[in-house]
């Protein structure tokens, strides 16, 4: 058992340091988005063009006020830190600060011009999906045990095979099961390695990574193209809900979606369900918790741990798969772009369960989001830099916010009976 | 249940772990098993319990002879173990911990905790052994936990329960509790065999003792014929002083000088409270208490090892607080580290390399950074005659020497180099009874050359042996020190977090 220890002022200082970054912050907003110019207006469309029944009017703000109004709130937020600690949850206030920091550069960005809230929000929902199938694979695998780090790997072979399958036999449906069958294969190498051999857990996850992405590369430029036939897949379309996607604005952001994103919500809830109230998540989390124990009164360790990681595969399997079943239009090398990193630490925000892990998928996927719509807007501002987005509040986050993280006590230990 | 074991026979590489050990359990029955460290308590009990398979030998049950070949089976036949590292799940309840594996589920496969509460608060009920089911393991305090591990076992309808080593992670008073539980199975026709070091235990609660040494039984014994000497030589294999002798202390001037000394967890949580000591030469004060009352963060910042929350320490005139862990060394403190394989050794170091770990630039062995490996040998060579470390070598790794000449190559360590405080952590935990002995004599050794010794203890009878003066950590806080001879029980009840004077009170009255 190690406890963490500190010197007296040191959480005083952490909390200052913070309060003093906020304010920062705060300062900021006038400084680099007044204009000077009154008068400058920002329109938000709250509708999407697609017949809703019921049309909601346009928000239309004046950035200036709002801008200093934003201002003195997250100057109020650090002021309060200072004088009043909030001790272990100032990471919050912080995070509090920085969501006003972001909508201020959304309504100083949109001075003069229109952003869809609506298109916004749903593309945020829609780049969560990923994220959020892959950290609930990492939940699985390492609530049993086995870190996982393989889910761009998984991910780069899903949305491989899913792209190839519903080409070659021309149904998104197939492919989503091409998808699944190839990340559960990593899960099963993923699984003998360290589950039957004992490797390394991380080195394992890196190795079946360059795999996936030696493998797909290869056989894209091989393969595929010369052969565009092979990679044309058919794709899931959105799929609007009856009567739920008449809701003002939440029907058109959550239920004018594709498949994914409803499997995603379901699998969230399903998942979030079996860990914590059933018979089956508490033998897995027992496993991953003390295997020992978990052997001592006729838990299989080792198989309670092999299906996790490859129940992990399949849910990382249909995430990759929406990069070429919904995402993009075919397979492309190295197209997941890191996600399955993102995934991770979506994982570790998420404190290692589904709902949190798709709470952090939402931010990041917002954050995904938020860079597509600024780079359609005149933003003084290099498009390469808001791509980056995402990956900086990745890096801010987990920085900021991890913490204490209470990780499962025998995570990346392989179980050897004695 | 009759238990018999009938030549059990365990080869390791090297070794034989169990040779040929018959041993007989009534139904019943407290059977003690006592033995040193590497006698092959363990692994009998492992065979036992179906954890490993015996070479040759039988296991039988009520004269039916039985083959296990994991935990399941062993538990089907109506064995429990409660292990000394308990298996427990920290972040479950108690109702999930003791159920796991024969889960109560309702219609839709939930997990029935309503059921689960109940099954629990019937066992409970039924053997006296009171716990709260929706609490949560990790709150508990460890004589709770011990016996959510016992219901654990019961639960699965256990008829002979095996108990390693019990006691030692209890204060005496829970351990009375305990053995008044043990008296309880006892009575409903239930066997138990009961595994300890400690001889006084086996007297307290076994009906018979069998004694093992180097892997074979030497000796069964009724427990209330034994004498504590007798069953000492069964274990040792040879007679043994189990009283340290010593002279009256003749303290001088003080030498350790802490004052205010706290030490903070990341969460803000006191572990070391305010504490006051001092410490004068040429005498022993003894920290007794239960683990994890602060003794192992208070060693740790005195020896530089963790950082210091507020407070002071001083070594004769001179301010500790702050200096680096290798100043403090050299400036006169040794360190008997409570785990000697995290903190006192390198295991695959040579004996030599250890015996020179905190002095290796030092100018004696080595010049200008380098290293002289001929001084270090024959260092090695004069320390481990001295200290008598059995090693096979200098150049042997020191994880492969015994637990006891392990301890002896920190000994050895720290003694050899001039020190005017020893800090001693547990300085016999894991060691067999000769190095005991050996070690406690080196102690007040030192304490008469005019050194101030800090000895922390979680064993009473050790502290009882060797202190001079005794305080008892509870909760972070220090109670005491207390001139010695203090009564044990009044420890026992300080232990337990029982004010000083109503402790003392209490046993006058």
């Amino acid at each position: 058992m190690s406890t963490q220890v500190v010197s007296a002022g040191a959480a005083r200082r952490r909390e200052r340091r913070f309060a003093l970054f906020t304010l920062l912050l705060g300062a900021a907003v006038p400084l680099l988005f007044l204009r000077g110019a009154t008068g400058g207006i920002a329109t938000f469309v709250l509708n999407d063009a697609r017949g809703e029944r019921f049309l909601l009017p346009d928000l239309v703000i004046p950035v200036d006020l709002t801008l200093v109004l934003l201002s003195a709130a997250i100057v109020a937020v650090g002021v309060l830190q200072l004088v009043r600690p909030v001790g272990r949850r100032a990471p919050l206030a912080v995070g509090a600060a920085g969501g006003l920091f972001v909508v201020a550069v959304l309504v100083w960005a949109t001075t003069g011009a229109s952003v869809s809230l609506v298109a916004l929000l749903r593309g945020a929902l829609f780049a969560s999906v990923p994220i959020a199938f892959g950290a609930m694979a990492g939940v699985l695998s390492e609530r049993a045990g086995v870190i996982n780090i393989a889910i761009e790997g998984q991910f780069l072979a899903g949305a491989f095979t899913a792209a190839v399958v519903a080409s070659v036999l021309g149904s998104a449906w197939f492919g989503l099961l091409g998808g699944i069958a190839a990340g559960a294969l990593i899960g099963v190498m993923l699984a003998g390695l360290t589950i039957r051999f004992q490797a390394d857990q991380i080195v394992s996850g890196v190795v079946l990574i360059v795999l996936a992405t030696g493998v797909t590369s290869f056989l894209t430029s091989q393969l595929l193209a010369s052969n565009t036939a092979w990679n044309s897949p058919v794709r899931f379309i959105a799929a609007p809900l009856p009567l739920l996607s008449d809701l003002p604005l939440i029907g058109s952001i959550v239920f004018r979606q594709t498949f994914l994103v409803y499997l995603m919500i379901v699998m969230v809830i399903v998942l979030q369900f079996a860990l914590f109230r059933t018979r089956w998540g508490l033998r897995l989390r027992s496993v991953g918790e003390h295997p020992a124990a978990a052997d001592t009164v006729g838990i299989d360790v080792l198989r309670t741990r092999y299906r996790a990681v490859v129940l992990g595969g399949m849910l990382a399997g249909i995430g990759g798969s929406w990069f070429t079943l919904e995402a993009a239009s075919q397979f492309s090398k190295e197209m997941t772009g890191g996600r399955g990193f993102i995934a991770l630490a979506a994982m570790l925000v998420g404190r290692y369960s589904p709902v949190g892990a798709m709470s952090a998928a939402l931010l990041f996927g917002f954050a995904d989001s938020l860079a597509t719509t600024l780079q359609r807007l005149p933003v003084p501002l290099p498009s390469t830099l808001l791509r980056a987005t995402p990956y900086v509040i990745t890096l801010l986050v987990v920085a900021g916010l991890v913490g204490r993280l209470r990780v499962p006590a025998a995570d990346g230990k392989p179980y050897v009976k004695q | 249940m009759r238990l018999e074991l009938k030549g059990v026979t365990k080869r390791f590489p090297g070794v034989v772990a169990n040779d040929a050990i018959d041993l007989t359990v009534e139904a019943g029955e407290v059977h003690g098993l006592l033995g040193e460290n590497g006698a092959g308590k363990s692994t009998l009990m492992n065979i036992l319990y179906g954890l490993y398979r015996a070479d040759e030998g039988q296991v039988l049950i009520d004269g039916q002879q039985v083959h296990f070949s994991d935990p399941g089976d062993a538990i089907a036949a109506g064995i429990g173990m409660v292990h000394q590292h308990f298996m427990l799940v920290p972040v479950f309840t108690v109702a999930e911990n003791i159920l796991l594996g024969k889960e109560p589920i309702d219609r839709f496969r939930r997990f029935d905790r309503r059921a689960a509460h109940e099954e629990v608060e019937r066992l409970a009920e039924t053997f006296g052994l009171p716990v709260d089911p929706s609490a949560v393991v990790e709150d508990l305090p460890v004589g709770l936990q011990q016996r959510v591990e016992i219901l654990k076992a019961l639960s699965r309808d256990a008829r002979l329960l095996i108990l390693d080593e019990p006691t030692a992670v209890l204060t005496p008073q829970e351990a009375d509790g305990l053995f008044a539980s043990i008296r309880g199975f006892q009575a409903a026709g239930r066997s138990v065999i009961f595994i300890s070091h400690k001889l006084r235990e086996h007297r307290d609660i076994a009906d018979r003792i069998t004694v093992l040494r180097r892997g074979r039984a030497v000796g069964t014994v009724d427990a209330t014929a034994a004498e504590p000497q007798e069953l000492a030589q069964l274990m040792v294999g040879r007679p043994v002083d189990l009283v340290v002798d010593r002279s009256p202390a003749r303290p001088s001037e003080p030498v350790l000088t802490v004052e205010g000394l706290e030490v903070l967890a990341a969460d803000g949580q006191r572990l070391v409270d305010s504490v006051d000591l001092t410490v004068h030469r040429g005498e022993i004060l003894a920290i007794a208490g239960v683990e994890g009352n602060g003794q192992t963060p208070l060693v740790e910042a005195i020896t530089g090892l963790l950082p210091i929350g507020g407070g002071r320490v001083l070594l004769g005139e001179e301010d500790l607080t702050g200096r680096s862990r290798k100043e403090i060394l050299r400036s006169g403190v040794g360190h008997i580290p409570e785990d000697r394989t995290m903190h006192g050794l390198v295991g695959s170091f040579s004996v030599a390399d250890n015996l020179v770990l905190n002095l290796w630039d030092d100018e004696r062995f080595a010049a200008r950074r380098t290293r002289r490996f001929d001084e270090v040998r024959s260092h090695a060579r004069r320390v481990v005659k001295d200290f008598d470390v059995r090693t096979p070598s200098i150049a042997t790794p020191a994880s492969s020497l015994s637990g006891g000449n392990q301890q002896k190559v920190i000994v050895a360590r720290e003694f050899d180099r001039p020190i005017r405080v020893l800090v001693a952590a547990q300085p016999t935990r894991g060691v067999d009874v000769g190095s005991i002995e050996y070690i406690h004599r080196q102690l007040v050794a030192k304490r008469d050359a005019g050194v101030g010794v800090l000895l922390v203890s979680s064993e009473l009878d050790e502290v009882i042996a060797l202190a001079d003066r005794v305080a008892v950590m509870f909760r972070g806080r220090l109670i005491g020190p207390f001139p010695t001879p203090v009564a044990k029980e009044a420890l026992g009840l300080m232990m337990a977090g029982v004010p000083a004077e109503e402790a003392m009170r209490g046993l006058a009255a």
